[in-house]
Formats: structure tokens, C-alpha cells, sequence
């Protein structure tokens, strides 16, 4: 390369030993036009000598021209395909470098990421666990409370005890204690002639005609009750129970095991107007 | 008009070609690539001043492509290639431009 800081002379085809004017003069005579007329020029003389110059003619300086005019029009689209898909193994050391520095830094932020990501995931699910388990605590007291408030049906293992009593002997009193050693025995949930027997349920007497809740029941009184079934008849048919002390009023009383024993009478509560929840 | 027409065919070949450059040469392409748009700025402004030679066109083209590939190679084998490349991309950029610039106020008297 030929370089000095001098302004006009420094171009490459200036180092030309001599001017083209004093050039080969064999070469000039055989083509007298491919001589460049001499002299600096200006303005549209410059562009019609640049015309004039680039016409083609048939010389073996014009061909070598165009040689390497094609090859340097070839080159550059080379090196910009290449520069283009250039890959890693053609990359400089620096280059490299800086790519390892961007990929780690990167990746430390992307690990980062991912540990926050993960975090958040792990809180969700365990989240979402405690929170579906509570779900599952929560409507099983709903259930177990609703069985006991008797807004829930039942069904389970139980007895049905059926008083016969046509001369009408059986009165509330002896119904009261039938429930209450129905409960003593571990009923968990009651229902007597149809109506679902709860914590405030009462037995009354109505010339003759037997009340629960206030409201009537047919005779035979069929009472169901669910729980474990050999506590519960046991507790009917022991000496001194109810059976023996419905018999001796002279009414009959049957207790039949059974293991599945439906409740589907249902008791509606009364809103609280006093009591209020300890929070 | 023939360099015009030389460096569009070429261009197009590359294109449509797509030629692999072979790794031995990759390094040094650019750089010859800049030299050679070098050279050729600097006929178009010979020929404006009125002393542009076929001959010396050829040899400054070859000359400056070989030079500058020897630089970069010079340049890697003693471990300062990227910065020799930069400098010699400085180098030559600037004769582009101030070849240009003679170019343009030969052209258009500005």
C-alpha cells in the first residue's frame, strides 16, 4: 500500500512513474482514441471525458479492467454472504469473546429467571394445595354439621324401631325417651314419623295425637335412626329399655337392623335472633 | 462504463453463485476488498486529472489487494490482526474519501 499524507498525489494510479500523456508511444499510435486527453478538467468536460474513457474498446488494459471489476463486484457479494452466515468458528478471538460474555450473561440472567419462575410455581402449588385441602376439611364439617343440624339428608347403617300401639298407650314422654336413648346410644341422626329430630326438637301430646316439632305423626310410629346398629338396637331392646317398657303400656315395639337406612327429612333452622358466634 | 458494467456482473455472479470463500481467505478479503475499492476511486480521479494509465490502474489494483492482505496477515501472525485490520480500514477510507471528494469537484465543480 502506498500511502502519504499529501493530499492529491497519494491516489494509487498517481505513482505512475510517468503521466499518461508520455506514455508508450507504440501504444498510443495503435490506438490513438484510448489515450486520455491530458490536463485536469472540470464540469461537463470532466463527465465526457469520464464517458469517453469508459466506453469499451477492445484493449488488453480495458479486458484486464473488467477482470478485476468483476472480480472485486464478485468479492464483495462474497464477503457479505459470508459476513451475513458467518458462524461461530469463523468469528475472531475478540468477537468470541464478547459472544461467551453476551451467552453467559445472558444465561446467568435466564437461570435467574427461571429460579424466580420456580419459586412462584412452587408457592402456587402448595398454595393451591393447602388451599384445596381446607376446601376439603371445610365441606366435610358443612356435611358432618348439616347431618347433625338436620339440614342434610343421611343415610348409613341404623335401626327402624316401629311402634304399634292401637289403643293409643304410647304418649310423648315415652317418644322422648326413645330419642333420648337413641342419642345416649350414639344416633347421629333421628327422624321420627317423617320429621327430622334435631337438638331442639320437641315431643308434645295433642289429645292423643303425638306431635314432633309440632307437627303430627301417624301411628304406627316408625322411628329411624342411623349409627352403629348394635348399639342402637341393643340400646331398644335392653330389660328396663323402651321395647319392654312400650310393651308393658300394651302397645308392641319391632326393631329392625338394617344396613342402609335413609333420612331424607330435612329440619329448617331457626335464624339465631340472640346467640351470636365467639369469634 | 466497462468497470461499471464489470463490478454489476460481478456482483450478480456472487450473488447467484454464491461462491464458498475458501477459510484460508476469509480473513483477508474485506480488507483486500476496501483496497481495491481504493484503487478504483482513484482511477476514476486519474482519469479526471488527466494522468490515469491502464497499466498503473492494474498494477495499483493487484498491488493494493496484495499489500493489504499481507498487512492482515502480517498483522495476525504477530498477534496485533484486529487493530492492524482497523487501521488499515482507517487508512483507506480516507483515500476513498478524499478521492471522492476530488471526484465530485472535478464533476460537479463543488
Amino acid at each position: 500500500m502506498t500511502f502519504s499524507p499529501q493530499g492529491p498525489t497519494n491516489d494509487p494510479t498517481n505513482d505512475a512513474p510517468e503521466p499518461a500523456i508520455r506514455r508508450n508511444a507504440a501504444k498510443a499510435a495503435q490506438a490513438p482514441r484510448q489515450r486520455v486527453s491530458s490536463g485536469s478538467v472540470d464540469g461537463v468536460a470532466a463527465w465526457r471525458r469520464l464517458l469517453r474513457v469508459g466506453r469499451p474498446r477492445a484493449t488488453r488494459a480495458n479486458a484486464l479492467a473488467a477482470v478485476l471489476a468483476i472480480a472485486l463486484g464478485g468479492a464483495i457479494a462474497a464477503q457479505v454472504q459470508l459476513t451475513n452466515e458467518r458462524d461461530l468458528d469463523q468469528l475472531s478471538q475478540s468477537d468470541l469473546i464478547r459472544v461467551l460474555d453476551d451467552v453467559s450473561l445472558r444465561a446467568t440472567r435466564l437461570d435467574q429467571q427461571v429460579r424466580e419462575l420456580e419459586a412462584t410455581r412452587d408457592r402456587l402449588k402448595s398454595g393451591v394445595g393447602t388451599s384445596s385441602e381446607a376446601i376439603a376439611q371445610a365441606q366435610k364439617r358443612v356435611d358432618t354439621l348439616g347431618i347433625l343440624a338436620g339440614t342434610l339428608g343421611a343415610q348409613g347403617p341404623g335401626i327402624v324401631l316401629t311402634i304399634r300401639d292401637p289403643s293409643r298407650a304410647v304418649t310423648g314422654p315415652i317418644i322422648l325417651d326413645v330419642m333420648q336413648e337413641l342419642r345416649d346410644a350414639g344416633a347421629e341422626a333421628i327422624d321420627i314419623g317423617g320429621v327430622r329430630a334435631v337438638a331442639s326438637t320437641f315431643i308434645g301430646d295433642d289429645n292423643g295425637t303425638l306431635t314432633v316439632d309440632g307437627v303430627g305423626i301417624a301411628r304406627p310410629v316408625v322411628i329411624k335412626a342411623i349409627g352403629d346398629r348394635k348399639t342402637l338396637a341393643s340400646a331398644m331392646s335392653i330389660p328396663g329399655g323402651i321395647v319392654e317398657t312400650v310393651r308393658q303400656k300394651g302397645a308392641s315395639a319391632s326393631v329392625a337392623e338394617q344396613s342402609t337406612v335413609k333420612i331424607t327429612s330435612l329440619h329448617t333452622p331457626a335464624p339465631m335472633t340472640h346467640a351470636k358466634p365467639v369469634p | 462504463m466497462i468497470p461499471v458494467l464489470g463490478l454489476v456482473v460481478g456482483l450478480a455472479l456472487g450473488l447467484l453463485l454464491d461462491p464458498s470463500v475458501p477459510v484460508w481467505l476469509q480473513p483477508y478479503l474485506p480488507i483486500a476488498v476496501i483496497a481495491a475499492l481504493d484503487a478504483v476511486f482513484g482511477a476514476v480521479r486519474a482519469v479526471l486529472d488527466g494522468i490515469f494509465n491502464d497499466k498503473v490502474f492494474v498494477v495499483s489494483f493487484l498491488s493494493n489487494v496484495v499489500v493489504a492482505a499481507f498487512i492482515v496477515f502480517l498483522g495476525d501472525q504477530l498477534g496485533v490482526g484486529a487493530q492492524l485490520s482497523t487501521g488499515v480500514v482507517v487508512v483507506l477510507g480516507i483515500r476513498i474519501f478524499s478521492n471522492v471528494a476530488s471526484i465530485r469537484r472535478h464533476l460537479f465543480k463543488a
